[in-house]
Order: C-alpha cells, then sequence, then structure tokens
C-alpha cells in the first residue's frame, strides 16, 4: 500500500501543474506592480491563494494603509474559513492540533476541493504530500513568471488567464453532473454571482463571492439536506 | 512603510483565516443543515468566482467563451483537471491566433 504522503502528492500533480501556470501569471503582475522577483516570491510562499495576493500587490503598489490590506484579505479569504470548518469534519483522529495548525496554512479552493472529493477521512500526511507539491508548483511559477514574464508574448500570457478559471471548471462540472443537488448550488451561485457583477456593482468583489456562496449552498441545504450515509462512510 | 510589513501583514491574516476554524473546530457537526450547507458550501464559492468571471479572464470576451465552453465539455466527460485547464486555455490562445 502506498503512503499517504505519496498519494497526497500524486493527487497533488495536476494542482500543482495548474498552479505553476497560474501563479507564473501572478509573478508577471507582481514585478509590474514594483516588486522584485524575491518579494514576489515570498508573496506567494507565505500565502498561498491566488486572488488575495493579486488584490494585495495592487493596495503595496497603491500605498494603501494596513487596515485596508486587513481587509481585503479577510473578505477575500474569508472562504478559507468555510473550506476549513468543512473540512475539519473529514480529518482523522491522527490530526492533532500541531497537525492542524501546520496543515491549515494549505487549504486552497483546489487542495480543499480535491480532499473533500475523498471518499474517507483525510490524514495529516496525506495533505502533506498535496500541499508540498501544490507549493512548489506555486512559488516555481511565481519565481519564473517574476523573472521572465517580460519576455512572453502577450497572447501567450492572456491565455494563461483562464487556466485558474480552467480548473475550477473542471471541479464542478462532473459533480454537477451526477448530483441534482449539486447541480442546482452551481446555478443558483452563478446566477446571483451575475447579478451582482451586472447589477448590484456597488458590493465589492469579495463580498459579493461571499453572498452568492453562502445564498446558494444555504437554499441547496434546506431543499437537498445530505443523507446521513454521508456520515457513516466516514467512519 | 516597507513591502516587507505589507506582505507580513497580508500573510498572517490570510493564515488565521484558515488556521482559525481547521484547528479549534473539533466536534462533528450534528445539524443536517449546517452539515449540507457545509458540502455545498465549495461548489457554490466556484461556481460564484468562475461565473461571470470566466468570460473576461483572456480580456477578450470571444477567446475567453471559446476557453469556457472547451473547459466544461472537457470536464463533462470527467477528463483529468490540468487536461480540462490547460485545453481551456490552449484553445483560447488558437482563437485568439485565428482572430
Amino acid at each position: 500500500m502506498k503512503s499517504d504522503f505519496i498519494r497526497g502528492m500524486q493527487h497533488g500533480i495536476p494542482i500543482a501543474l495548474g498552479y505553476l501556470s497560474v501563479s507564473f501569471g501572478f509573478g508577471i503582475l507582481a514585478v509590474e506592480s514594483g516588486l522584485s522577483v524575491f518579494q514576489s516570491s515570498a508573496v506567494s510562499a507565505l500565502n498561498l491563494t491566488s486572488a488575495g495576493q493579486a488584490a494585495g500587490v495592487g493596495i503595496i503598489a497603491a500605498g494603501g494603509t494596513l487596515l485596508e490590506m486587513i481587509l481585503v484579505q479577510l473578505v477575500i479569504n474569508i472562504r478559507y474559513s468555510l473550506m476549513a470548518l468543512s473540512l475539519s469534519q473529514k480529518l482523522d483522529r491522527r490530526f492533532t492540533a500541531p497537525h492542524r495548525l501546520l496543515a491549515s496554512f494549505g487549504i486552497t479552493d483546489e487542495i480543499f476541493a480535491v480532499c473533500s472529493a475523498q471518499p474517507g477521512a483525510i490524514t495529516p500526511m496525506y495533505m502533506y504530500g498535496m500541499i508540498l507539491i501544490a507549493m512548489a508548483g506555486w512559488i516555481g511559477g511565481t519565481f519564473l513568471g517574476a523573472s521572465a514574464g517580460e519576455v512572453l508574448p502577450e497572447a501567450v500570457s492572456s491565455a494563461m488567464g483562464i487556466v485558474l478559471y480552467g480548473m475550477f471548471i473542471a471541479i464542478i462540472v462532473p459533480p454537477s453532473r451526477k448530483k441534482k443537488s449539486i447541480l442546482f448550488v452551481t446555478i443558483a451561485a452563478a446566477v446571483l454571482s451575475i447579478i451582482f457583477r451586472y447589477v448590484l456593482t456597488m458590493v465589492s468583489d469579495g463580498f459579493a463571492v461571499i453572498i452568492c456562496a453562502v445564498a446558494a449552498a444555504a437554499v441547496g441545504a434546506l431543499l437537498f439536506p445530505v443523507p446521513d450515509e454521508d456520515e457513516e462512510e466516514q467512519q | 512603510m516597507t513591502v516587507a510589513v505589507y506582505i507580513a501583514v497580508m500573510a498572517a491574516v490570510t493564515y488565521l483565516i484558515r488556521m482559525i476554524p481547521f484547528t479549534f473546530f473539533r466536534k462533528k457537526i450534528k445539524s443536517k443543515f449546517v452539515r449540507s450547507f457545509l458540502k455545498y458550501i465549495p461548489y457554490a464559492v466556484l461556481s460564484a468566482m468562475t461565473i461571470p468571471a470566466v468570460f473576461t479572464s483572456t480580456g477578450n470576451a470571444v477567446t475567453s467563451a471559446v476557453g469556457a465552453l472547451v473547459a466544461v465539455v472537457l470536464a463533462f466527460f470527467d477528463l483529468p483537471l490540468i487536461l480540462v485547464a490547460l485545453a481551456a486555455s490552449f484553445s483560447a490562445f488558437l482563437t485568439g491566433l485565428l482572430m
């Protein structure tokens, strides 16, 4: 039997490849915003998040206040609290407090999605394997983008802007095809998100995502409560 | 203010957001509503982040739409994550060349 660490790394390879291309774009952006190659890579190593980093670099470039930085990071990244809470329900007993302190650093949209989709409980080693390889991709891509971004043709770098969304689509479409409840939730969230984008434009993007997601998931939970066997499977 | 201070504050906020619920929430949730809500949250978040933002992701509506469509079709047939993501980007790139 393969160790959990190796299994985590294997499951993390597509995430790492996706991150490599997405963070390449972040590296270009960060250098354009006035950060050095080292600073850009440090942001990626310490944050491991796409939208929050892009907004944060914007605040640094604009000379914003620290309060603004705190609020923007809170709003954009608060979804990780929901993901952390959700994942906390799926942890193996080996997940003691020190493991939780360490592994929580690596909760991203994609790592969360892959861990959530695993049958059974998640072990610390499984998460470490996945986080390690994902971080290597994220930091490596940032470093490469920051160092070499300017030499890349415009047509290539703009086409890379869609990679992250392609990953998101790959995560949400298959379960939506198989389960009516998840299809309902994804459509509801998408419709709300379109309304916020084009009608309720006074709401910032970060807040809009939170409102859409909470509303769609809450209505989904009311209409399609998950049956108890999901719980039994995990134990 | 130095860039290092900004980066440190940014990293601290992002870590605490992840760490607090993950570390201090130990009980199994009993409420069926809350468990269902937490199960649906990831799909809701990713869907709201993707739509409509994906359609402006390449800076061009046509290449973005082609990329998004390719991603949905490939994902529908359960192709691997990375293949779907790179095919979206590659098809957007090719469309851009043809325009």
